[in-house]
């Protein structure tokens, strides 16, 4: 197998259509497929063309019908057994044939754990650019081409990157930040059959066993409200004051990276440009100084509280609600506050 | 068996900080680190050593001569030789471009049994080097990796990779590329018998692009597919309010107000 | 004349504040509060190679210099004295043995000293003889193969957790210092027992304990250097031990600084920061200066030692100048943290607790000055 090659003048016009890899676990389509659905389907009708979810597993018939409920015109189903669990392998070889076969012009693939192995691997597979973790896409109004938007030095700044000369233009999108598509049940598109051409031996990391964690799950991406912690509470134990507070909400625990970096808590915590982006309707930062890199996981929040004894601390710019002072005093005033919340609001 | 570590000098990100008149980064003062997922690779390398026999490490590099120092780190470490690839015509690469050089100067090395890259770099969080490198070199990837056995005797590697809910035990043969996360291992310290009998006496190789075996047309600035087409700094969008209050719990009455005003509460 | 660290000191100074973030900060609050020897810790430092910094390789040794050597207690004391006198303390019997001893000795301890499996101490001071090092009553009789020892030690750094103690005693009463002989005793020895823990105003979580030897039989191989060597084997000892100290009160006095600056950041009075306060400026500037001027003494000194150059007046200005300075540094700390500065939440009461010990051990401020005085007025 020889190396592909880049920026080789190749014919631009050959290329259509507007793909998404829809990613599935256990049969089951996964939320960034639909987010992908949501933003593919802008993308197509700007560019007046169709929108395809490519989908790779086994036994997945009712998945392929929600990408169409969904929004997908057509829907690329390539059921194999040797597909039913993810490998670096087998699925880079059918989604490179497909795309060489075919030639999109666009494709989007979820920046999951698997996406951003797939992703590359394809990308340098076909001789293409791959643009990572999106977190905005647009197509440039003068010639058509995608613009692709990411966070760079841990979200300090943001780049838009292009790729001019190479085709399909390939993005990987972060999970969590572009809107679903909507479904509509009375929706129809093309499900067409893909018979893959694969076998046994093309598969070298070979996946044994899937084991699922059955330690507590931090579902930060799914929680209406986070209360998280920072290198302000001082020390470890300062994150069961955290905990309080979050069970008092009825919330779940966050974490900035600096208080994981310092083994205060477990980076499953972790919210951030390295850890998980959140969208919650309440979230409060305590002793969070707000690197960007935080900011950059946490600042689409419907409603942002800031606890900090700096008043400088940038968190407060981005903040709906500063509170200057001391979180450890803070925090239990609030705690006590909602206890006794009918008495003050009767007062006022 | 032989070991090769990829690694990145990366401005620590924590302490960047932005000029927010001018809308530029100041990357002065901000010290430069080995790239925290890197380094788990490379303390993963040197495990390896520790347990198994004749196993040799050794970390690889691409970026200006400066970057010497994060070689010397991983020196001062434990690993056994180093390698800086220094050149103009590096400069400007992409994803692709890098892989494309990293992965001839891989060639060069030869007979490696392992090659081990961080997850992503914290400058650019692409997470696409490694697994580009595997395509460039045909290698089996197993990349996220969070936990790894080596077997000589049947050439092979057993790992975890995670997943976002769990993890796929992963079995490739060697050669393989792997890219290790944080969780994978603590990261030892730079020994005080590696700094002083290491590290400032062992030569870091320097390899330009006269030392490559590599394609011109596919490196450098012209030799990516991804150009950047502008930079910006992330904006803030309004003005918050700040709950004023004698004591703490003059504020956190006003939290409470806020809260049910809004019916979040 | 040269200023700057050699790469070797820059990365070892990288590398042990990594190693006291993450190892040393965390815990320094508890293991004072629960006066525990943090034993895991040396052993860890032990592990990294910094307690064997100067030493050469062939027995263990990083082959590195000495000011790397303080730098690392330097770094340590910036958030726990009681972490960096262990260290320092730990530094002198290695020393000597390495000095000193014979090929047997440096093969049976100096690889373990240095590795941190074994933890070393020094004893000289007793009960009656403390400044004045000349009046050792502890006593040293060969009998046959054997020394027997008598007498007892007290305030000895590193006693009780130590599994091996260089001790002066007096092999010929009548020949004065020059009858003091130094000898290394393992723990557990028989006859060789500890008595009284202190409880100590600082340092909580380094052990200070007094030694007693009733006839306890050493074998006489565990003479160090010769008969009579011994006074000028702990002056030597004293002399490098005092940089190390002198280190200790540097690192106490910048680290309290540090959290100064933080704090005053910070904390807001009358509407602003306290840091905009030009009285309290003052005072950082003053901390600051007699920092700097320990330091360089500090650096110099440990320059001299490593050179093979006499140090011995050097040494005692950079304990005299760095001890007081960490005193200095750290009351000012406290006072300018107002009520929380007295609190133990706050790690300033401790920093100050655990300065004023610099002032006293391996020589007091006055010892210092005569040291000092009897050198510049010969």
């Amino acid at each position: 197998m020889s190396k592909a090659k880049v920026n080789q003048g190749i014919n631009l016009d050959e290329y259509k259509n507007v793909w998404i890899i829809a990613e599935q676990r256990d049969g089951k389509v996964l939320n960034i497929a639909l987010e992908l659905l949501g933003e593919g389907r802008k993308l197509a009708d700007k560019l007046g063309v169709e929108l395809t979810a490519v989908l790779l597993g086994h036994n997945m018939d009712e998945a392929a019908e929600e990408l169409v409920k969904y929004g997908a015109d057509n829907v690329l189903k390539v059921d194999h057994e040797l597909l039913k669990v993810y490998t670096t392998d087998g699925y880079t070889k059918v989604i490179t044939d497909l795309i060489k076969e075919r030639k999109p012009e666009i494709v989007l693939i979820g920046a999951t754990t698997i996406g951003r192995d797939l992703g590359p691997r394809i990308a340098s597979r076909i001789g293409t650019g791959l643009t990572a973790d999106c977190t905005r896409l647009e197509i440039d109004e003068t010639d058509g081409k995608l613009l692709q938007t990411r966070p760079a030095f841990g979200g300090n700044l943001m780049a838009t990157i292009v790729c001019p000369k190479n085709r399909p233009q390939m993005s990987t999108v972060r999970p969590g930040v572009m809107e679903k598509a909507k479904y509509n049940v009375d929706r129809k598109g093309n499900i067409e059959k893909v018979i893959p051409n694969i076998k046994d031996e093309d598969i070298i990391a070979k996946v044994l066993e899937v084991i699922k964690t059955e330690k507590k799950e931090v579902n930060l991406a799914d929680a209406s409200i986070i209360v998280s912690g920072g290198r302000g509470l001082g020390n470890p134990e300062g994150f069961k004051l955290i905990e309080e507070f979050a069970k008092k909400l009825g919330g779940v625990v966050g974490s900035s990276r600096a208080a994981v970096d310092s083994g205060w808590i477990d980076s499953s915590h972790q919210v951030g440009q390295t850890g998980t982006t959140v969208r919650p309707k309440l979230y409060i930062a305590c002793g969070i100084s707000g690197a960007i890199q935080h900011l950059a996981g946490m600042s689409e929040s419907d409603c942002i509280i800031a606890i900090n004894k700096n008043p400088d601390a940038p968190i407060f710019d981005i903040a709906h609600y500063s509170i200057v002072g001391d979180l450890y005093e803070i925090i239990p005033a609030i705690m006590d506050a909602i206890d006794d919340a009918d008495n003050i609001l009767k007062e006022i | 068996m032989k070991i090769v570590v990829c690694v990145k000098q990366v401005p620590d990100t924590n302490e960047v900080k932005i000029n927010h008149e001018t809308g530029t980064l100041i990357r002065e003062g901000v010290p430069s680190i080995i790239n925290p997922d890197d380094k788990n690779a490379l303390e993963e390398a040197l495990r390896i050593k520790d347990i198994h026999k004749d196993v040799t490490v050794t970390v690889l590099s691409m970026g200006p001569p400066q970057a010497k120092e994060a070689l010397k780190e991983a020196l001062a470490m434990g690993a056994d030789e180093a390698i800086l690839l220094t050149d103009r015509a590096f400069a400007g690469s992409d994803t692709w471009a890098t892989a494309t050089i990293l992965s001839a100067a891989l060639s060069k090395i030869g007979d490696y049994d392992i090659v081990f890259c961080g997850r992503q770099a914290i400058d650019g969080d692409t997470a696409q080097v490694g697994p580009e490198i595997a395509e460039f070199l045909n290698l089996p990837q197993i990349t996220y990796v969070s936990n790894l056995e080596v077997d000589e005797d049947n050439n092979k590697v057993i790992a975890h990779r995670s997943i976002e809910d769990g993890y796929f035990v992963m079995e490739s043969k060697m050669p393989v590329l792997l890219t290790a996360i944080k969780d994978l291992n603590t990261p030892r310290y730079m020994s005080a018998w590696g700094i002083f009998q290491n590290a400032n006496t062992t030569e870091i190789m320097e390899w330009t692009v006269d030392d490559l075996t590599v394609d011109l047309t596919q490196i450098g600035l012209k030799g990516s597919p991804t150009n950047v087409y502008k930079t910006f700094v992330p904006t803030r969008k309004f003005e918050g309010e700040i709950l004023e209050g004698e004591t703490p719990q003059d504020k956190a009455r006003e939290f409470l107000v806020r809260m049910k005003e809004r019916h979040i509460l | 004349m040269n200023f700057d660290f050699t790469n070797e000191q820059k990365m070892i100074k990288q590398s042990i504040e990594a190693f006291v973030k993450n190892e040393i900060e965390p815990i320094a609050e508890e293991i004072d509060k629960e006066h525990r020897f943090p034993r895991e810790t040396i052993k860890k430092l032990g592990e990294n190679g910094f307690l064997s910094i100067p030493f050469p390789t062939e027995y263990g040794g990083a082959g590195g210099d000495t000011i790397s050597k303080n730098i690392v207690i330097e770094e340590i004391a910036k958030k726990c004295g009681a972490t960096a006198a262990i260290v320092s303390v730990h530094y002198l019997p290695i020393n000597l043995i390495l000095r000193f001893g014979t090929k047997e000795h440096k093969e049976k301890y100096i690889s373990k000293l240095a590795h941190g499996e074994y933890i070393g101490a020094f004893a000289l001071t007793e009960p009656n003889a403390g400044s004045d090092a000349s009046n050792v009553q502890t006593t040293a009789v060969l009998d046959g193969d054997e020394y027997v020892l008598n007498g007892s030690k007290c305030f000895i750094t590193n006693g009780g957790e130590a599994d091996v103690y260089v001790i002066l005693a007096m092999t010929d009463k009548s020949k004065g210092t020059r009858g003091i002989s130094a000898f290394i005793v393992e723990k557990d020895t028989p006859g060789f027992s500890i008595g009284k823990i202190e409880d100590k105003m600082g340092i909580c979580a380094s052990s200070t304990a007094e030694l007693i030897f009733e006839n306890c039989r050493i074998q006489k191989e565990n003479l160090l250097g010769k008969e009579g060597q011994g006074f000028k084997l702990a002056m030597i000892g004293l002399d490098s031990g005092r940089i190390g100290m002198a280190s200790q009160a540097l690192g106490l006095a910048e680290g309290a600084l540090e959290e100064t600056i933080q704090y005053l950041k910070e904390r807001e009075q009358f509407g602003r920061p306290l840091i905009k306060f030009q009285g309290l400026q003052w005072y950082l500037a003053d901390m600051h200066s007699r920092i700097e001027a320990s330091r360089w003494l500090v650096y110099r000194a440990s320059y001299l030692e490593q050179t093979g150059k006499p140090f011995t007046v050097e040494a005692a200005t950079a304990k005299l100048v760095a001890s007081e300075t960490a005193m200095y540094v750290t009351h000012k700390a406290v006072q300018m943290h107002g009520g929380y500065g007295f609190m133990k939440d706050y790690p300033l009461e401790r920093m100050m607790r655990d300065a004023k010990i610099t002032e006293i051990y391996e020589g007091t401020s006055e010892i210092m000055k005569i040291v000092i005085a009897s050198q510049i007025t010969r």
